[in-house]
């Protein structure tokens, strides 16, 4: 166990910065996100959910795909280029750690998606346990440990000194790059702020929500429930929930016209909107009851079933927070519980 | 060669990523209906894009205007091309249908499953039956068997058509598949029709007259309504779901199952699919 005093953390940043793109929460015009670092970012580590997870580090909201040229009346493809630069992405939380393993199984999967691959085989994930999680938070239902997060560093504020541990390969690299700033650290007061951060959890009073009856077997029991019928009706399909979620991988690809080609680029898409699944003879989601089911039943019974068992929601909150008609996964998943369906 | 020409490590076949297309070379359109039009496609240099299996799928693109996934109607026992049989119903096959031969468009592919055609339908008598523009998936299961004709026994194609100026491949079936030994075409037009002396009526009702015995697997493709009365016609003629397959069709824009818009439940028709089992299709929640 290393770590450093807080008020070192300038020249920690600076550090990493000198060999890896650093992105981590960064404070603009009062709202909290994952940025890149430069010596004037207002960094912020005190907000405990950033408003869009940090996905976009992995799978951007929007990444170019390929550009097309016409040359002599030919079309000429060239593929936008990989990432292949070092890079960190510091103060991850463990909810959203957990969310870019969810993501790993979608893009990792065959065939693998190249451009995630080279990012995820690029980026060093330097994570932050939660010193003060919130009543939206709903993590340990889904196993997550927000005082012993997964990454390839593991850090936690405890008083005024960061505590660093790194745990894989890429993890001790960066630690030896940034070595002459951390000093050998005694592990117990970690352990006693982790004992803080379960004893918060325990009492949170979404910690203990059942997930009895979801997972694989709901695709089937739950798809006919008349739940969704009573449930949905709030939902404005805005998509609020799907563009903060850690997990939500739906994308689109579309064409931009650059004046003299075409890029071709994907960007991040909901399947809560009406044109989602619209063909030119017909569309299977017609009602928005037919997609709000669909997105609950991805996270809940879907993505379960093709993934041995593994959620899709990582019990993060932001749609707790988020959602204008205060409609969320919690609310599913009780709506459910309650009936005993 | 640029680099998106090297092939992949992590994707055999493909050139770096499945999401990036091949450029392809239009060398031949054939007008087989008034909205229906068949497109055959090269590598600009020459041959084939790649290689694929009867029932798989490609992404078919023009720049800037859209993509989507269309069935390859062609065999793979075609050595030299692909084909795709476009209907003319949105933004891109409308741009697609005034295309010309020597023009570009961009190709990714092979997607998706395949007809059985090496193990469960090898050896037995096969019964295609298929409505409009939907001959077209069936196209290249059918030519693949005729061109492995010892494998397969008796094959039956039962083919209807709003008229007969509608049917697609015409002359290939009047020409090849009519004149292959073993092989027993029926064709229906919805309504009489000067000039059609064959069978007049929809393809559900054809098919009851024909009255099949079950000793064989039935392929059927079509629109929803022609699937709903043809699957209910097997069943009463004693055909277990087992033995009849289908294709579905879903919005798709990656391919590869990952874009998320092509499931029912836990299946990705781009993936799993396109082609089921009925008593796989029964599997599924009711929401395609």
């Amino acid at each position: 166990m290393l770590k450093i005093k807080r008020s070192d953390l300038g020249t920690l940043f600076a550090k990493i910065a000198e060999n890896n793109e650093l992105y981590l929460p960064v404070k603009a015009a009062g709202k909290t996100n994952f940025a890149a670092w430069d010596q004037d970012a207002d960094v912020d580590l005190d907000t405990l959910k950033t408003v869009k997870s940090p996905k976009d580090a992995f799978f951007p909201q929007s990444e170019g795909l390929y550009s097309c040229d016409r040359e002599e009346g030919k079309i000429k493809i060239t593929a936008e280029k990989l990432q292949d630069a070092p890079f960190v992405v510091f103060g991850i939380r463990a909810c959203d750690v957990r969310g870019i393993a969810v993501l790993d199984k979608v893009f990792l999967s065959q065939p693998v998606d190249t451009y995630y691959a080279a990012r995820r085989e690029h980026g060093i994930i330097v994570s932050y346990a939660c010193g003060a999680p919130e009543t939206s938070c709903f993590c340990k239902v889904f196993g997550i440990d927000a005082a012993q997060p997964e990454g390839d560093v593991v850090t936690w504020m405890v008083g005024e000194d960061l505590y660093w541990d790194a745990k894989t390969e890429k993890g001790q690299k960066l630690t030896a790059q940034v070595a002459e700033l951390l000093t050998e650290a005694d592990a117990a007061l970690v352990a006693a702020e982790q004992e803080k951060i379960r004893s918060i959890i325990e009492k949170l009073p979404n910690s203990h929500l059942s997930l009895e009856g979801w997972g694989a077997e709901a695709a089937k029991t739950r798809f006919d429930s008349p739940i969704w019928e009573q449930l949905y009706k709030p939902c404005l399909a805005c998509g609020t929930c799907t563009f903060v979620c850690p997990t939500c991988q739906c994308y689109d690809i579309k064409d931009y016209d650059t004046g003299n080609g075409v890029k071709r680029y994907r960007c991040w898409d909901s399947c809560m909107y009406s044109d989602f699944t619209m063909m030119a003879h017909g569309n299977n989601r017609t009602s928005q009851m037919q997609r709000f089911r669909q997105r609950f039943l991805h996270k809940l019974a879907y993505y379960p079933a093709n993934n041995d068992g593994m959620f899709s929601c990582v019990g993060c909150g932001r749609c707790v927070d988020k959602c204008p008609s205060h409609l969320n996964i919690v609310k599913v998943i009780k709506a459910f519980g309650k009936e005993g369906k | 060669m640029s680099e998106a020409m090297h092939e992949c490590k992590h994707n055999p076949g493909f050139c770096r990523d499945t999401l990036i297309p091949q450029v392809a070379l239009i060398t031949d359109i054939r007008t087989e209906t008034p909205d229906v039009k068949t497109f055959r496609v090269e590598r600009p240099e020459g041959g084939k894009l790649f290689e694929h299996l009867p029932g798989q799928c490609a992404m078919v693109c023009v720049p800037g205007v859209g993509e989507a996934m269309f069935s390859i109607t062609s065999s793979p026992t075609n050595k030299e091309y692909q084909e795709f049989s476009i209907k003319r119903c949105g933004v891109l096959t409308e741009h697609l249908h005034s295309m010309n031969a020597g023009d570009e468009i961009l190709v990714r592919g092979p997607y998706g499953n395949n007809f059985p055609v090496e193990t469960e339908l090898k050896g037995k008598n096969l019964l295609f039956i298929a409505g409009g523009i939907a001959l077209a998936p069936l196209r290249s299961v059918i030519n693949y068997c005729l061109d492995n004709r010892e494998n397969y026994g008796e094959i039956d194609i039962l083919y209807g058509s709003r008229s007969a100026d509608d049917l697609v491949q015409r002359k290939e079936i009047e020409e090849v598949w009519m004149n292959t030994p073993g092989v027993n075409v029926h064709l229906t037009i919805d309504r009489p029709q000067e000039g059609w002396d064959g069978h007049v009526g929809f393809v559900p009702s054809y098919l009851k007259e024909l009255a099949f015995d079950t000793n064989r697997t039935a392929i059927l493709c079509g629109p929803p309504i022609m699937i709903k009365f043809c699957l209910q016609g097997l069943k009463e003629m004693g055909f277990a779901m087992e033995q009849v397959y289908t294709t579905l069709e879903l919005r798709m824009k990656c391919g590869v199952g990952k874009c998320g818009r092509c499931n029912i439940g836990t299946k990705y028709v781009c993936k799993d699919g396109p082609v089921f089992r009925f008593d796989q299709v029964d599997e599924l929640p009711n929401e395609y």
